[in-house]
């Protein structure tokens, strides 16, 4: 058995305004280069794992207990100065959002330039050599006038290219990719989806996908863990939890969803009943846990 | 009486251009390129398209929200697209519009009752306070809030709950045509069925027609009659939704239909179509 990339173990959160959990008891693992999926609805707590282990949880959110370790080490333990070297090289983001993760103001080259000289200590000229070439791997067909150009000079799936650079431009062994592709249009979507998985066996690169589409998780993880209100309510392989889901919220979440092959699918909210089970679990095992 | 509601024909819409104070003549951005659409009495069709297809400016244009250059709308067998503000106002009453987003469409200043029964006395629906408070009680039974919600801001309400209240607030005028803009794009499964469910029985109930625009083809399945593919300001294809999703003719609506990721395990569909795709990536 390698070593995971991360281990998330036991992980409880709690918003600091009214002291509620928004992440109980979370734990799961990820082995080198395996794309994970991060599933649920608004509120399940998808994005507060990602933002964990990236340590940018906002101050309203405060850790209560657990172990976030990346190739063993304790994260939320480390020092600041192990952080500042892990975080940005071997542990990257792709952000949401490609309107507003890249500066307005600076030219793309530098934008891409910046990490490599930051991060990885190169020099001017080896970091624009760097640059051009990652910008070959992620597809850029005439990257000379993409490095002179401005982020609005671009389409928003041209910007998603530069941001999965500068995400895999470290080698880093794990990349944070947060809903990279929800504002894209759908063949936009599958061509980023494409690249994100192509770069990711390309570099061997672990990945952590968070979405709210189980198509998606369907489409690109190799494994999935599916949250709701800071639980995990199931996890494993994806191709088991998409063909054989145990739990009657994953199977009442995959009926909700509308599908243009199936007629009248769509129109079935996940029943109260399923809800009310759910909650009932969930209260039982935060009442087991103290 | 025909059985057509709205009929456009031709419809040009551009953007921009004229002379700017003392500067050069700029050339105006034509996004609509002569659209033909029609909407029977009672149906729903579907607008779907990428961003830039030009789907909520056809919307709006069908509305009289953006000034057409070009070609004439019909509703109810009569020619709008020449009246004046003050000629359209009764007509207004009759073609409604749902918001994509609740937050940013219900005033955040006003109580949900004032947002409701508003309209009624502007068109002239409710004489009375006592009036006006009925009919939005009812409506709200409809949609299955409680009366409580009346004395409550937009933004005391959870996103499902707005977007039933902007459903409530356009079905509260009896109107003969909705128009839906991405109405589910930011919700939840769960929350979208449930939105999607009160939308088609309230247009099944009231007799409504309905243009849904969406960039989702699966929603559009769900609840649309008829469908109209846009691509770049021109109607790429246009059918019954059955024979629209199960035998697309055009490239371009095979393309659209093959990117959306179906929950279920298909190791060959990231590989797939390759090829056209990659096209469109290049573009920047």
């Amino acid at each position: 058995m390698t070593k995971p990339v991360l281990s998330v173990e036991a992980l409880s959160a709690l918003s600091a305004r009214n002291g509620t959990y928004v992440l109980s008891d979370v734990s799961l693992t990820l082995q080198p280069g395996e794309v994970r999926g991060l599933v649920g609805e608004s509120g399940a707590g998808k994005s507060t794992i990602a933002k964990a282990v990236l340590g940018i949880l906002p101050s309203t959110i405060r850790i209560a207990g657990g172990w976030i370790r990346f190739e063993g080490d304790d994260l939320l333990t480390a020092r600041p100065s192990v952080l500042r070297n892990l975080l940005g090289r071997d542990i990257t983001l792709i952000p949401q959002d490609p309107q507003t993760a890249l500066n307005p103001a600076r030219r793309i080259g530098a934008q891409l330039t910046d990490g490599l000289r930051l991060k990885l200590g190169m020099n001017a000229a080896s970091a624009r050599a760097r640059a051009f070439q990652l910008m070959d791997e992620v597809q850029i067909r005439d990257p000379a006038r993409v490095f002179d150009s401005f982020p609005h000079q671009l389409s928003g799936g041209m910007r998603q290219r530069i941001l999965i650079a500068q995400a895999f431009a470290p080698n880093p062994k794990l990349v944070i990719a947060d809903e990279p592709t929800t504002a894209l249009d759908v063949t936009v979507q599958k061509e980023i989806l494409r690249l994100v998985r192509r770069m990711q066996e390309a570099h061997g690169t672990a990945v952590i996908f968070v979405t709210h589409d189980l198509g998606v998780v369907a489409k690109i993880c190799d494994s999935v863990t599916l949250l709701y209100s800071g639980h995990v309510i199931e996890q494993g392989a994806t191709a088991d939890l998409i063909e054989r889901p145990r739990h009657a919220y994953t199977r009442a979440l995959i009926a909700a969803g509308p599908r243009y092959d199936r007629p009248g699918q769509g129109l079935q909210p996940v029943p109260e009943r399923v809800f009310a089970d759910l909650r009932k679990e969930i209260g039982q095992r935060e009442t087991a846990d103290v | 009486m025909s059985d057509i509601l709205l009929e456009a024909r031709g419809i040009e819409v551009s953007y921009g251009g004229g002379r700017s104070l003392l500067g050069p003549l700029k050339p105006a951005l034509r996004v609509l390129h002569g659209v033909d659409i029609v909407v029977k009495r009672g149906e729903t069709i579907g607008i779907v398209g990428e961003s830039g297809s030009g789907k909520t400016t056809l919307g709006r244009a069908l509305l009289k929200l953006v000034p057409i250059s070009s070609g004439s709308i019909r509703f109810d067998g009569r020619d709008i697209s020449a009246l004046s503000d003050e000629a359209m106002r009764p007509v207004r009453r009759r073609m409604q519009m749902i918001f994509q987003d609740p937050m940013a469409s219900l005033n955040p200043r006003q109580s949900i009752r004032t947002i409701l029964t508003a309209p009624l006395f502007l068109h002239g629906l409710a004489s009375s306070r006592r009036e006006a408070d009925e009919q939005a009680a009812a409506i709200l039974a409809r949609v299955s809030l409680p009366e409580t919600v009346l004395d409550r801001s937009a933004h005391e309400l959870s996103g499902g709950q707005r977007q039933r209240i902007g459903i409530a607030r356009a079905a509260l005028l009896k109107p003969d045509f909705v128009l839906a803009d991405e109405i589910v794009s930011g919700l939840d499964v769960s929350t979208q069925a449930m939105a999607l469910t009160l939308l088609k029985d309230l247009s099944r109930e009231m007799g409504l027609s309905v243009a849904f625009i969406s960039h989702d083809l699966s929603v559009i399945r769900a609840v649309c009659d008829r469908v109209y593919v846009m691509r770049l300001g021109r109607i790429e294809e246009e059918g019954p939704s059955a024979s629209l999703f199960e035998q697309p003719r055009s490239d371009y609506t095979k393309l659209l239909l093959d990117a959306i990721p179906l929950p279920d395990i298909d190791p060959g569909w990231l590989a797939r179509g390759q090829d056209s795709t990659m096209k469109r990536g290049e573009r920047a």
